[in-house]
């Protein structure tokens, strides 16, 4: 995903000279290096000052610029909270405010590096447009439409780098603002966002195992959530599974359940995410999430048992 | 299709003659209408405002600049929000505001509240929360280089924010950008809200050495002597050889103009009855 944010910002940055790039010490990977050298004068790093790089873009849209800020997500959106909440979206500015690593990403770096509330803060704050992308391409789409939307703040939560594709043969294109179905399926469908794809994508292949038709939604905005479309979902399946990288409290799954409850859904309603802990445990990203309780095989098996 | 960069016209741009006798009447009737507005709403700010008349207005009536129909080329950004009434009546008087703006201030169906709303005319950017405004003026002026426009932006600041640590990323910031259309004006009353700053908080000066080894050029003045403001803005320093930001310290007093305002911590936020009132009237109006 960063290297295909990076990309993408560096052909759309070729093509509109407003786009500038706000860092705060984060190594420039891939084509950010190449937007770096390439435009000098539209790249700004403020060392490690976070308030810095996120209040100079308001100032820099509030006076014609296109400017993305770019750092880890905990660095992007939770040190210069305020930062965002007045400057960009009080003042609701075209900012794009980029956070790498959203989720548990940073498996090995603690929970300083954890983004693990990053959406449900974000979808709380007014005015500020929430997109997480699940692979590459969707990052390319949703990086297009971040540079040239007219809407106001966004606040773009990506991975890292290496994760698989998952959209190019998807039935639906990627449209802002509406889910987008990526794998057909009749019983069980699957609402989704980020990099937790993978494991999304691993427990529909055990439910079809098991003869279930699973349908998988790309939940890749998440404000303003297509309410109709998540509405459309619950009338439609006869099971709905939400898993999210993200706190229970305020991210996905809480606004599923108050969808469900607004329209009276008859639907099975399962929920996944992190736990509402800090949990001091290491290793690859797959072993954070399984200690959070989000194993292909846990999930799987509660889908199936009820 | 390119998007380019939106150039600022490099038009004739007037800078207003600055007359100090002048801006002492102008600073008087803005502290009455200040005060006139005092008596209908609470939540004021009076004393903070006061503080700050004679920067503000030999920014507006002075250093910043206008093109041939009128408009400001320079950006002006209050980041002491709480001051912004001084703001609003300079606006009043020049027609950006209406008298219906300023009677309606932060009453129901009015557009103007005790802090800067960007969006109303003349405000460039919403501040209120302390800390922010600087770095907010960087972007700006930041902007208006890289457009290839010579626009200045002159941001207001409290002292009290300069304790804030967004403030010194911000100077930091515009130091290793070279943002020499950036001016910083600091109303250093000596107080924030508690206490004077010179007492609870001995480290904060002195002020210019550390704005200095930030990276600014720095000034010092009486920061009610007008001519001496309008004389440190002149000088704007932004031929230097190596292109710096500038401070401007400017040493004020918290309620200036009304004796049992000054330097007395309640009337930060207080406003006053009607025999307070009529005994401020009496000084504004009869002062030398």
């Amino acid at each position: 995903m960063r290297n295909r944010f990076a990309d993408t910002f560096y052909e759309l940055g070729r093509e509109d000279e407003r786009l500038c790039l706000v860092v705060a010490d984060i190594s420039p990977a891939g084509s950010i290096e190449k937007f770096r050298t390439k435009f000098p004068q539209r790249f700004v790093n403020t060392g490690v000052a976070e308030q810095i790089m996120i209040g100079m873009t308001a100032g820099m849209a509030q006076r014609g610029l296109r400017p993305f800020a770019y750092t880890i997500a905990t660095f992007s959106l939770y040190r210069p909270f305020e930062m965002v909440r007045d400057d960009l979206c009080y003042q609701n500015l075209c900012v794009t405010v980029v956070g790498i690593g959203g989720g548990l990403t940073y498996s090995t770096l603690g929970a300083t590096h954890h983004a693990q509330e990053d959406v449900a803060i974000a979808c709380a704050i007014p005015n500020l447009t929430v997109i997480a992308p699940c692979d590459p391409a969707e990052t390319e789409a949703a990086t297009r439409w971040c540079a040239t939307q007219e809407h106001g703040p966004v606040y773009l939560r990506l991975g890292k780098a290496g994760e698989p594709d998952f959209t190019s043969n998807a039935p639906q294109p990627w449209t802002f603002g509406k889910l987008r179905q990526i794998r057909p399926g009749a019983d069980v469908c699957i609402l989704t966002y980020g990099p937790i794809m993978k494991r999304a994508w691993a427990v529909a292949e055990r439910l079809e195992a098991a003869g279930r038709s699973v349908a998988i939604n790309s939940v890749h905005t998440l404000k303003p959530l297509d309410v109709s479309g998540v509405a459309d979902a619950l009338t439609r399946f006869s099971s709905v599974v939400v898993i999210e990288e993200c706190a229970p409290t305020g991210g996905l799954a809480m606004q599923v359940k108050a969808i469900a409850f607004d329209i009276g859904a008859r639907t099975r309603l399962f929920s996944f995410t992190l736990k509402d802990e800090f949990i001091h445990c290491y290793g690859s990203h797959d072993d954070i999430l399984d200690a959070h309780g989000l194993s292909i095989e846990d999930m799987t098996r509660r889908i199936l048992s009820e | 299709m390119t998007n380019g960069l939106m150039l600022c016209q490099r038009d004739e741009r007037r800078r207003n003659n600055f007359d100090a006798a002048a801006a002492k009447e102008r600073c008087r009737s803005y502290r009455r209408r200040i005060l006139d507005i005092s008596r209908q709403v609470s939540a004021l700010h009076v004393a903070p405002a006061f503080s700050c008349v004679e920067i503000v207005d030999a920014l507006y009536n002075g250093a910043m600049r206008r093109d041939a129909n009128g408009a400001y080329c320079d950006i002006f950004l209050m980041s002491k929000g709480h001051g912004c009434m001084i703001q609003y009546v300079v606006l009043e008087e020049q027609g950006v505001l209406s008298r219906a703006d300023l009677d309606a201030y932060c009453k129901p169906g009015g557009r103007l509240g005790a802090h800067p709303d960007y969006g109303t005319p003349g405000i460039a950017a919403s501040t209120g929360s302390l800390g922010h405004g600087l770095g907010i003026a960087v972007g700006q002026a930041f902007a208006e280089k890289l457009k290839g426009s010579d626009a200045r932006v002159y941001c207001v600041l409290s002292d009290g924010e300069f304790q804030e640590g967004s403030t010194w990323e911000a100077m930091m910031a515009a130091a290793n950008l070279g943002l020499s259309n950036l001016v910083a004006l600091m109303d250093n009353n000596d107080f924030s809200g508690l206490e004077r700053i010179s007492e609870g908080h001995k480290a904060f000066y002195p002020l210019l050495d550390k704005a200095r080894a930030f990276g600014f050029s720095t000034a010092e003045v009486a920061g009610h002597d007008s001519a001496e403001i309008f004389a440190a803005l002149d000088n704007d320093c932004s031929n230097d050889a190596t292109p710096r930001p500038r401070l401007i310290v400017c040493r004020t007093t918290k309620g200036k103009g009304v004796s049992f305002m000054e330097s007395v911590p309640i009337w930060h936020y207080r406003s006053p009855n009607s025999e307070e009132y009529a005994q401020a009237l009496n000084e504004i109006e009869n002062a030398p």
